[in-house]
């Protein structure tokens, strides 16, 4: 078993040429634990993950990892493994050629490469493919001898550069659970890049979401899900997307409220992070699954989407539009209208010029 | 059923549109293959005549001894410039994609020469190599006066000059088919390969050189070929001297053919050249055909 290592990134700047791509980042990941680092596509998510495996060079601040300032260290030198997007594996090797090849350059006795092989193949389940070649291999199948590739060094930390993009839905679901069990077995740091906002809400123990060459928020899932730190953070997490109605904040008879075309909503019980000036516009936001029937919102139902286990269905709430989830039997025609609850503990208040949450 | 006729009918009228060229094909290629190996079976001389003399021609083709230096000239010089260009080609290639800040000079030594035909390059070495005004001369006008470079004018060397050229001529097609390839090797391979801590020379010698199975055959064919028709650069730089130390297959066809009036004898030997290529070529492409045939299934 490796060692646990914790991981400090602090200060760290990276640009290609004259583009910067990651700005002042400092992300402290504790011993065992596992981080997703999720955003969209070009935020930086890879080039972060490439600092600290060390297959590019900072231009500013530092990496330690394991209470060791790697900075400088190869690739090699830090007590890492890595799981690319594409496996990257060795085409001309076979399964066992591919995971013992960095040992065996490394000088590592052929029986001690024999056990870690064998385990980690046992781990993974790919005993009866050692001797394939990854061109006779399934998608599903090469991505678990490039997890095997890495288990073999016997790291304290792991890198995942979007392990399951290139799978089906139904492997990734299957991968995703077997990538989870083996965090709880090595117990190891595991740092995990994906855009797939089902895979960070399910593996993570903390998500950091990235956008615009800087973290947005750093939260566990439930954090990130409920209470999002920003009007991005909140659009880009959860599915189907959260709603969001434009309007201005107003205090009525002494309780706060959000307006918007002529409809007021209640907002005492929110939990405000930063009240704002009465008469300030900002943006209401609300999951779909938040929305509740029977309240004093007028709303009229315009389309029904069935989605298995419950239904979308799309409203209209003054001019805009609004989405709500409903159980599958729930009788719903297009057309009709409908009275709304949303609720003051449910709902998201931002800035409308910042995105900043309220 | 109208789809099928109609795939009959368009497959009627491609095959009409390719009959000129398998005409040509059928009677320029075949006709004069057999026509050749005929001749080689007759007494002719200056003249084809249709006196059949059975392999006498090639019996005295293997006793010629001009025929036996080119053949070992062509077996020396095959082997020394397939290896030496693919080596060579493949070196560049790494070098350029490892961004060596002379590239673009690299690429006018040896990509360029490509572009000019085999009597250019003939020519060029030809007089660099000549003892008395090429590099010879050039180093012992810079105060080295014992130094001596004259392989093009020594019997035992002379082939070896015939191979510098035709490295120089060949290795920057080779780097550009070579390079070609290495850019199309994933980057996280190289990426993966840095944290097994592999050193850059252990990536290409074990996962690299592997991975270019394909490049390195495309190069070896093409070479190949320009082994057999070697015959230009042979006439350029040496015109088979000195005596006939530089002699190739090709040229002993061409010479017998056109100087020295012995179609029998050029002709045996043509066949001969023949029949050894298609010794080499055919397994082989049976075991691509093969190969291609597992690889749809
Ligand atoms: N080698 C490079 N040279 C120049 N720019 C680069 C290079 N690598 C990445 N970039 C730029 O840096 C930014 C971040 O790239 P990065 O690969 O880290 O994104 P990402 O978050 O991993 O995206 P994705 O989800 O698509 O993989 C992008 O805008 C990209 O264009
Ligand atoms: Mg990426």
């Amino acid at each position: 078993m490796g060692k646990l290592c914790d991981v400090s990134i602090r200060g760290v700047e990276i640009s290609f040429g004259a583009v910067r791509v990651l700005e002042k980042l400092d992300l402290d990941v504790a011993q065992s634990e596992f981080i997703v680092l999720l955003g969209p596509s070009g935020c930086g998510k890879s080039t972060l993950l490439n600092a600290v495996a060390g297959l590019i060079d900072v231009q500013a601040g530092q990496i330690w990892i394991g209470g060791k300032n790697v900075t400088w260290e190869e690739p090699k030198d830090r007590g890492i493994a890595m799981v690319f997007q594409s496996y990257a594996l060795y085409p001309r090797m076979t399964v066992r050629g591919n995971m013992s090849f960095g040992l065996k350059v490394a000088g590592m006795p052929k029986p001690e490469i024999e056990r870690r092989v064998n385990a980690a193949a046992a781990t993974l389940q790919i005993t009866e493919l050692l001797d394939r070649r990854p061109a006779e291999l399934s998608g599903g199948q090469r991505q678990r001898v490039a997890i095997g590739r890495a288990l073999v060094r016997d790291a304290g930390v792991y890198l995942f550069d979007e392990p399951l993009s290139n799978l089906d839905a139904q492997l990734r679901a299957e991968l995703r659970v077997e990538i989870k069990r083996l965090h709880q077995r090595l117990a190891a740091t595991m740092i995990y890049v994906t855009h797939d906002q089902i895979e960070a809400l399910t593996l993570a123990d903390r998500i950091a979401v990235m956008k615009d060459r800087v973290i947005q928020q750093l939260g566990t899932p439930n954090e990130v899900y409920r209470r999002p730190a920003n009007r991005f953070v909140a659009s880009f997490v959860g599915s189907p997307a959260m709603n969001f109605l434009p309007g201005a904040f107003a205090v009525k008879e002494g309780a706060p409220c959000f307006l918007t075309e002529g409809i007021a909503i209640p907002l005492s019980g929110y939990a405000f992070e930063a009240p704002p000036q009465d008469g300030a516009p900002v943006e209401l936001g609300i999951r779909p699954e938040h929305v509740e029937a029977g309240g004093e919102v007028p709303a009229k139902i315009e389309m029904v989407e069935p989605m298995g286990s419950d239904q979308l269905a799309w409203l209209r709430v003054g001019g805009h539009p609004l989405s709500m989830r409903l159980p599958a039997e729930a009788c719903t025609v297009a057309g009709e209208a409908m009275q709304l609850r949303l609720p003051a503990d449910k709902l998201n208040l931002f800035d409308a010029a910042t995105g900043r949450r309220l | 059923m109208p789809l099928v006729r109609h795939r009959t009918a368009s497959r009627l009228a491609a095959g009409l549109a390719l009959s000129p060229a398998l005409l040509v094909l059928v009677v320029v290629y075949l006709g004069c293959t057999a026509w050749t190996v005929w001749i080689s079976l007759t007494s002719s001389r200056m003249l084809p005549n249709s006196t059949f003399v059975g392999l006498r021609q090639y019996a005295s083709l293997m006793g010629n001894e001009r025929w036996q230096v080119s053949v070992a000239n062509l077996a020396v010089f095959g082997s020394l410039f397939l290896i030496a260009s693919l080596a060579l080609g493949f070196l560049l290639a790494v070098a350029i994609d490892q961004r060596v800040r002379a590239e673009n000079t690299l690429r006018s030594i040896f990509l360029y020469p490509y572009s000019m035909s085999f009597i250019v390059t003939g020519l060029v070495w030809q007089w660099l190599l000549n003892p008395s005004f090429g590099i010879e001369k050039m180093v012992r006008d810079l105060g080295f006066p014992s130094f001596h470079f004259d392989w093009i004018v020594r019997q035992d060397m002379v082939i070896y000059t015939l191979v510098f050229a035709a490295v120089w001529h060949a290795a920057g097609l080779v780097m550009a088919i070579m390079l070609a390839g290495l850019r199309g090797i994933d980057e996280d391979i190289w990426k993966a390969a840095r944290i097994d801590g592999l050193p850059p020379w252990r990536v290409y010698l074990s996962i690299v050189i592997p991975m270019l199975g394909a490049s390195f055959a495309t190069a070896a064919v093409l070479l190949a070929t320009s082994v057999v028709r070697l015959y230009d650069l042979s006439v350029a730089m040496t015109n088979g001297g000195p005596g006939v130390a530089s002699e190739v297959p090709a040229k002993f066809v061409m010479d017998h053919l056109f100087e020295r009036g012995n179609l029998g004898l050029a002709t045996a030997a043509a066949t001969s050249m023949l029949i050894t290529v298609a010794a080499v070529v055919a397994p082989w492409l049976v075991w691509q055909n093969r190969r291609a045939r597992r690889a749809q299934v």
